[in-house]
């Protein structure tokens, strides 16, 4: 088997700042219950002609920079994202078109908000066989697309963003991928969906009315599932590596909502310092949530080489992923 | 199990989660009203009641459950 390396990493955000004070002109919400609720400060939404793959493609632009990898040398490009430009084509062909990429193999990976991790496993997978020598693998979401502003209760919790990371395949070193887990319960789908769109409910006069364009989530069924997951897939990975808590240097969280986290991490009884947070600045970014902050940590100096950085992430479906990695 | 039994566990998991005093969680205390908890924080409450007694409450019996006293005589009457 070959090895993986990180050679890079990327994240974008739009420039258009949302607060909570903003979302209390619109919805009947105040800056007090989203920030007691759910952490979040403030996000970021796509400009009028700003879209998904744009993003994906500023963020993967950082990472190829960083990698110092031309658009001629990767074969392989995995989006996950679950609001992806248009149904077809996928938005990692867009993303191809955009960066000028030569002829790699592309495709979106709908996983939810898990949908980079999800990748970055995928990936690996292709890079440990020798089959693809270097991949860009992105998570881009533009959920302000799909907000519905009369649900209160959860048109506050997302932001839009991109993150992105380049592995290559090399025959020396060690890998940096130490390991991964993912898994799905299908049969928690119904707690967070976008109803019509689909082949099942295509667009009507009447999927209009009924706001079924954008997410719908059960909180409370989400809240539970997520902090019982992130417990078990981090004793998982734990027991996989042979590592223990104190040998993680960074914990990185799906930035979904803080009370979330910390369930997680009181439960577990390890300390807060080591957990990394973006959620009360850029909310919850869906797919791009773990990269960005990678990305972000990384650039910031928090994330340091060879720091162990451990990530877990859940999302619609119900799907789940982690790993963790050698920086 | 007996009332005394089941109180004696459920005070410290509602006193840890709302991070308020033990003393405070009486019998026909109101979680929103008088302990001052939100929906997540009455889900975790619940979580953890789940894993402490080993039942499974589901969302439409737990929202009914508005004061220590109904939640313990929830807890009796599935344990």
């Amino acid at each position: 088997m070959k090895k993986v390396r990180i050679r890079g990493v990327g994240h974008y955000a739009p420039e258009r700042v949302v607060t909570n004070e903003y979302l209390a002109t619109i919805v009947d919400t105040n800056d007090e219950w989203i920030q007691t609720r759910t952490g979040i400060q403030s996000r970021r939404f796509v400009a009028p002609d700003q879209t998904t793959s744009d993003m994906a493609a500023e963020a993967a632009r950082m990472a190829m920079k960083q990698a110092g990898i031309q658009p001629d040398d990767i074969d392989l490009v995995v989006v996950g994202t679950s609001s992806p430009d248009m149904l077809y084509p996928s938005t990692a062909c867009v993303v191809c078109d955009k960066l000028q990429l030569k002829s790699p193999t592309a495709f979106d990976l709908q996983a939810g908000c898990s949908g980079f991790v999800y990748g970055l496993t995928t990936a690996t997978q292709f890079l440990r066989t020798g089959l693809k020598k270097n991949a860009l693998v992105i998570g881009a979401d533009a959920i302000s697309r799909f907000i519905d502003f009369s649900d209160r209760t959860t048109c506050v919790l997302f932001g839009d963003a991109a993150g992105a990371m380049l592995l290559s395949s090399t025959e020396e070193g060690s890998d940096q991928v130490l390991c991964s887990i993912d898994g799905t319960d299908g049969s928690g789908g119904k707690y967070l969906s976008m109803p019509a769109g689909g082949a099942q409910k295509p667009a009507s006069i009447y999927t209009l009315q009924n706001h079924e364009h954008s997410v719908h989530m059960n909180g409370k069924e989400i809240f539970k599932f997520a902090v019982r997951i992130s417990i078990y897939m981090i004793e998982n990975m734990l027991q996989q590596t042979g590592l223990t808590i104190d040998d993680i240097d960074h914990f990185v969280f799906h930035q979904a909502n803080v009370r979330i986290i910390d369930a997680a991490v009181n439960r577990m009884g390890f300390s807060k310092e080591k957990v990394i947070y973006t959620l009360h600045e850029y909310g919850n970014t869906s797919s791009a949530s773990i990269p960005f902050t990678l990305s972000l940590a990384n650039q910031n100096g928090t994330i340091k080489e060879n720091d162990i950085v451990l990530m877990v992430v859940f999302g619609a479906g119900l799907t789940y992923a982690g790993s963790i990695v050698r920086w | 199990m007996t009332r005394e039994e089941v109180l004696q566990k459920v005070i410290p998991v509602i006193s840890d989660k709302l991070g308020i005093d033990e003393d405070q969680v009486v019998g026909d205390a109101h979680f929103i009203n008088d302990l001052g908890a939100d929906s997540l924080g009455l889900v975790d409450i619940t979580m953890a009641l789940e894993e402490e007694f080993g039942l499974e409450i589901p969302d439409e019996d737990a929202g009914k459950l508005e004061t220590v006293n109904s939640m313990i005589d929830y807890i009796i009457k599935a344990a």
